[in-house]
């Protein structure tokens, strides 16, 4: 299934975005999702489902002023 | 000052972006004495430099501000704000909904949505807004407890371009907490926000991009605490003539 990962496609087989993020190798706790522009809660993750064409944003802690 | 209930000391709040090197950062956070530090959310590289930066910013002691910087509307800033409240475990938000790209101007219809938004989520609301009065108000009304007016545009070290602004904003909200956001250059910048009255000062390219960030770091610190002192003291008003400050009396005829 392709999905759109921080604007680059990706080929996923995980069904559930707690499975996908550990195959597209986001393996740092230090994560938060959003899919189709809707943040994610972690506690969220494993019940949700993604479907072909999802975008997906993972972001992490950056310098910020 | 009481910042959402949480008593802070100093008036410096510093952003973390643009350092030459994550060592340099840390040492201007502690040569500024800051508490209070801005970061942002990006994308990660599943290289794991996000955690990097996190393991750096729980060391450094301060409370995070994070921001929801190069947002432009209320609904990007909305899940950016949720997504940092999660990350970094603060419910404390700096709210930036930019309006132009070549200004980074608020969009200040976008801020007021997003504030009332994040507010009844149960956020603590630091808005990145204009020295508009009338913003202020709705702001407050929307539930946001502190201002953060701009002094320039973002990076751009131009110093205070509207003083006058910020002094009747000072007079307009004297309950309020004031952080001049942006646009701070110099020390003398800074003191001069301070000696207007405004609570705090939120930068961080003047002492990133200084030649020797920690020691600006320390510099623009004593220069808000300076200002501060100063407006406490209640300076004195200019006059248009000169006035002697050696008494005149007793003076010796000598001609």
């Amino acid at each position: 299934m392709k999905i759109i990962v921080n604007s680059q496609p990706h080929e996923v087989q995980s069904r559930a975005l707690s499975d996908a993020l550990t195959e597209l190798g986001f393996l740092s706790p230090a994560i938060a999702t959003a899919l189709n522009g809707t943040f994610v809660p972690r506690n969220s993750r494993e019940s949700t489902q993604l479907a072909a064409g999802d975008r997906l944003e993972v972001l992490s802690p950056m310098q910020g002023g | 000052m009481l910042l959402y209930g949480v008593d802070i000391t100093s008036r410096l709040l510093l952003g973390t972006a643009q350092y030459p090197s994550p060592a340099v950062l840390a040492e201007a956070i502690r040569s500024s004495g800051t508490e209070i530090i801005t970061v942002s959310l990006r994308r990660e590289a599943a290289d794991g430099a996000g955690q990097a930066f996190w393991s750096l910013l729980q060391h450094s002691g301060c409370r995070i501000l994070p921001n929801t910087a190069g947002c432009h509307s209320a609904a990007e800033a909305i899940t950016t704000a949720q997504m940092a409240r999660e990350l970094f475990g603060t419910t404390w938000i700096k709210l930036e909904v930019i309006g132009h790209s070549d200004t980074l101007q608020p969009d200040v219809f976008g801020l007021v949505e997003a504030a009332r938004v994040l507010v009844a989520e149960g956020f603590d609301v630091f808005p990145y807004t204009t020295d508009d009065l009338v913003v202020g108000e709705k702001l407050l009304e929307a539930g946001c407890q502190v201002l953060m007016p701009w002094g320039a545009p973002i990076g751009s070290g131009q110093g205070l371009r509207n003083p006058d602004a910020l002094r009747a904003m000072r007079a307009h909200f004297p309950d309020t907490p004031l952080i001049v956001d942006a646009g701070i250059g110099r020390p003398s910048d800074a003191a001069q926000a301070m000696e207007l009255g405004m609570d705090a000062v939120l930068l961080n390219t003047a002492v990133a991009k200084a030649g020797d960030p920690a020691q600006m770091a320390q510099a623009m610190a004593q220069a808000i605490d300076a200002g501060r002192l100063a407006h406490a003291a209640d300076p004195m008003e200019p006059r248009d003539m000169a006035v002697p400050s050696t008494p005149v009396l007793g003076l010796a005829e000598l001609a």
